[in-house]
């Protein structure tokens, strides 16, 4: 518990009703968009400039309080539960776009900036920021960045990652560092601006980000191809890189989830087949034409059983409402939805979505896959029940064999969505007790005595690796 | 006690439905203004759960974010769980008025109100009556005039300078007939629903919806017996009032023997169409609350398709729309106002930016919330000065006195009028009142 003392510095720095200790404020932020987690903080503070932010630290530093940063807690991992308490820093206030620069083509924000504003603000003047996450309409940039975000065009286009130039970030003790710059190349020292991307508030506070924009895309046009069997669809995808084909959207619905959308929106999709691509392209117009044609002929070489090109921009919204329609379909049918990211190389997709099948049928389980055929990233997502537990212990065990295949076929626990709680168990399968020690030592670096977002990223065990004889 | 109220009312499989994924926030009217959690819909359900788990008492705090949500239910159309977020804040808000220990003179306006007016259409016609003295009689000008009105809060104030004109009589007095025979063959019977406070100080409206009905083919029956729909019963927590209200509609039209129910306000028609929920828990009563609700209709949905815009006047005006949000989100009807107003020969449809934001009446909100309802309709008033309309068209009786006060907030009243779409069609195809005079 804080004392009353330090209730009122917080207080002193943002004002009174900035400073939020009611029991309405501590259940509404103490969950984010993970199943299953919460955790009441004891204090809500909601800082308005960098200055503020430096000075909650330094309280927080000298009374050794935690602190959790949140922007619009969207995030699938847990990242912005107050497992211990503490201070949520909330910098949904911090949503300012400071500059827009179109001679270094750089857009310069505040964290709490949401997504979808960036892409409006850049596009109106023919810029283009493409990290597009699924929750990007009520997603943060503070927080696209604190958990690298991914989404759909990442195959094309990279993820989060590839576009933060450099960071303003309020340090574990108060002090304020500026790493990168308008610069495309900068090689001094240590690459921190990289290593705070994906850091999940574990290492400083993002206080101010400069991002990379490219110029925008003209045209863009959309396909979908069904396949019969999952093989080929995957065969497809291979063949359109091995082509030299780099398509702007390359995304895959499993015959579950076209089932369950077509039950949902009846928009004409066949059920009886085992996988649709969502293939898009975008660009010159002429060099668009010319891979829409080059990757129709690639997916009929791969016996796709039905070919749609949208030739008009309602086609092309009927042609995304198949993909865009995937989550909504699946949350509706149980009232727990876990949206899972495991993710292997583009080649492994077909084995990857074998093995999700597999394991699903074993486990007796509802686990449709949807996700970014493109970059391998896929989204095992199971519709269950949180207040059953039984069932619940099983999805645990059918997830752990989901994460176990991914690693064996050269993959990753997460492909997107974060470690936070919920995968840190898992850590130690992806980087090896070695690489949770060099973790742990940055850890230390920056943050000697855990203030920032403890108890994510590092699980206090890890797992035993389940072993698994697939015959 | 507040808690064991709402852990009894609360419908805990649509709690556990919500997923937190955070997709209604960017819809929510509250939210945006406060960019506070607890302020959203996934906040709120969030707290309600809360309650329900035991984890917190619904203390002071707890009710007055339960009583600053619009209950515009934008984020319904956008959750991709489907959560019914509009029956859980009535949930809560019948458990809270249960519970709540009102001062003496408020409960008496609402014992006034929600018992001995709105479910008597007689007496609110009376009350119209003397509404319509007041206004007609010169003591509406001598009141203005005195400076009585400056006691009265300033939302109060800009609702009475546009009051419209009240009547005393009701719709079938007014027509000469509850039976309204279709011009040329008619395609459906239908029963006009006329409202409570929409047949007294919007009865033009009526009229005119009952003309167009009649016009386009349909057999109009204004069914005796109907009465207040119980929208404003079941948004205030007196959901006992409203239900008592449905089944005296439901026996009304099921006697009129209708094919299709109509409504011409958005916020009604919201309601009528979930009498089957209303009364699911009716064992003498779901059945027929079910054909009721099947058969509801806004008036736009059954005039889109049947009109004759050919035959209309021109209209050389730029026109724009602001959706009611119940119209929208509870009936979901969305194109068909929209087409109406751009088959209107020579009129420039304007898109209304955020034109399916809520202007911030919702019901008696402007009156009870009058800081947060001032701000939305400021910032609706921005959007709308730059459509540079000449006609703002709406579609709810609570929309169309909002955005009357709006444009007189905004000083436009002199350049730009706020129509309600029934009146707008009626002025083209010269049905209304006015023109067959």
């Amino acid at each position: 518990m804080l004392s009353d003392a330090i209730r009122s510095e917080l207080r002193a720095i943002v004002g009174e009703k900035n400073c939020l200790d009611r029991q309405e404020a501590l259940v509404a932020y103490s969950y984010d968009a993970t199943p299953m987690q919460q955790a009441l903080p004891d204090v809500v503070v909601m800082p308005q400039t960098t200055q503020e932010v430096q000075k909650v630290v330094q309280v927080a530093a000298r009374h050794q309080i935690p602190i959790v940063t949140r922007g619009a807690g969207s995030n699938l991992c847990g990242g912005t539960v107050p497992v211990g308490g503490g201070i949520v820093l909330t910098l949904h206030r911090m949503n300012q776009i400071v500059e827009i620069d179109e001679q270094n083509l750089t857009i310069t924000v505040q964290p709490g900036v949401r997504t979808v504003d960036i892409h409006q603000a850049v596009e109106a003047r023919g810029l283009f920021y493409p990290p597009d996450p699924g929750s990007m309409v009520i997603s943060t940039i503070g927080g696209n960045i604190a958990l690298n975000s991914g989404g759909l065009r990442g195959l094309k286009y990279g993820t989060t990652k590839d576009y933060v130039l450099g960071l303003e970030a309020v340090l574990p003790n108060g002090e304020v560092i500026r790493t990168g710059g308008k610069l495309m190349k900068d090689v001094a020292g240590y690459d921190l601006t990289k290593l705070l991307v994906g850091s999940e508030g574990t290492l400083a506070i993002i206080t101010e980000a400069i991002l990379k924009l490219i110029p925008k895309p003209t045209t863009q046009r959309v396909m979908l191809a069904m396949y019969a069997d999952m093989e080929q669809a995957a065969r497809s995808v291979s063949d359109i890189i091995a082509n030299r084909i780099i398509p702007g959207t390359l995304e895959f619905l499993d015959q579950g989830t076209i089932r369950v959308v077509e039950d949902f929106k009846q928009i004409g999709l066949p059920t009886d087949v085992a996988a649709i691509l969502l293939i898009g392209q975008d660009g010159e117009a002429e060099l668009v034409d010319r891979d829409m044609e080059r990757i129709a002929a690639i997916c009929q070489k791969n016996q796709a059983v039905q070919i749609k090109v949208a030739t008009t921009p309602e086609e092309a919204e009927e042609v995304m409402t198949a993909r865009r329609s995937a989550l909504a379909a699946l949350s509706r049918m149980r009232p727990t939805t876990i949206l899972e990211d495991a993710t292997v190389p583009r080649a492994q997709i077909a084995p990857m979505v074998a093995a999700i099948q597999e394991i699903t049928n074993r486990f007796g389980l509802n686990i449709c896959t949807f996700g970014h055929a493109g970059d391998g990233n896929l989204h095992p997502t199971c519709m269950t029940d949180a207040r059953n537990h039984e069932e619940i212990e099983r999805v645990e065990h059918a997830f752990e064999e989901i994460f176990a295949a991914a690693i064996d076929l050269g993959g990753t626990i997460t492909g997107e969505h974060g470690v936070g709680i919920v995968k840190a168990p898992y850590l130690e399968w992806k980087v090896g007790a070695a690489g949770i020690e060099v973790m742990k030592g940055i850890k230390h670096a920056f943050d000697p005595h855990n203030l920032l977002n403890p108890g994510k990223m590092f699980a206090k065990e890890s797992r035993n690796r389940v072993v698994v004889n697939r015959a | 006690m507040l808690k064991e109220a709402l852990q009894q009312k609360l419908d805990y499989e649509e709690l556990a439905n919500c997923m937190r994924c955070g997709f209604c926030q960017p819809a929510c009217p509250t939210f945006r203004e406060t960019g506070y959690e607890a302020a959203s819909p996934r906040g709120r359900i969030a707290l309600m759960k809360a309650v329900a788990d035991g984890v917190m008492e619904p203390d002071k705090d707890f009710v007055d974010q339960m009583n600053l949500c619009l209950g515009c239910r934008a984020c319904e159309p956008v959750c991709p769980a489907g959560v019914p977020y509009g029956q859980l804040i009535e949930q809560t808000r019948e458990a809270i008025e249960q519970e709540q220990d009102h001062p003496w003179y408020i409960r008496m306006a609402r014992k006034t109100a929600f018992t001995h007016l709105f479910p008597h259409q007689r007496r609110l016609n009376r009350l119209g009556g003397l509404l319509g003295f007041y206004q007609r009689s010169g003591l509406q000008t001598a009141v203005r005039k005195l400076g009585v009105l400056n006691i009265l809060p300033k939302q109060l104030k800009e609702m009475e300078a546009i009051m419209p004109d009240a009547s005393s009589k009701g719709l079938s007095e007014r027509m000469g007939a509850t039976v309204i025979p279709a011009v040329g063959e008619s395609k459906q019977r239908v029963g006009m629903f006329h409202g409570c406070i929409m047949d007294v100080l919007f009865q033009e409206t009526n009229v005119n919806t009952v003309r167009l009905l009649a016009e386009a083919g349909y057999e109009v029956v204004i069914a005796p017996g109907q009465v207040c729909c119980g929208a404003l019963h079941a948004h205030s927590g007196e959901r006992e009032a409203a239900r008592s209200l449905a089944r005296k509609n439901i026996e009304a039209f099921q006697q009129a023997k209708v094919d299709l129910i109509i409504s011409n306000a958005g916020g009604c028609g919201a309601l009528l169409q979930e009498y089957d929920h209303l009364l699911h828990d009716d064992p003498d009563w779901h059945e027929q609350a079910k054909w009721f609700a099947s058969r509801v209709k806004d008036v736009s949905e059954v005039l889109a398709p049947s009109v004759e815009p050919e035959a209309w006047d021109e209209l050389p005006q730029r026109v724009t729309y602001q959706s009611s949000c119940h119209l929208r989100n509870g009936m979901k009807v969305t194109k068909e106002p929209v087409s109406l107003l751009q088959s209107i020969p020579g009129a420039t449809y304007v898109a209304l930016r955020e034109g399916d934001r809520c202007c911030g009446s919702a019901g008696i909100y402007n009156l009870v919330q009058p800081e947060m309802s001032g701000n939305l309709l400021n910032e609706k008033m921005e959007h709308v000065k730059a459509t540079q309309a000449d006609i703002l068209v709406t579609s709810n009786p609570g929309c169309l006195l909002q955005m009357k006060a709006g444009i007189k907030r905004a000083g436009l009243e002199d350049r730009m009028e706020a129509v309600h779409l029934v009146d707008l069609l009626a002025r083209v195809s010269n049905q209304s009142e006015m023109s067959s005079k």
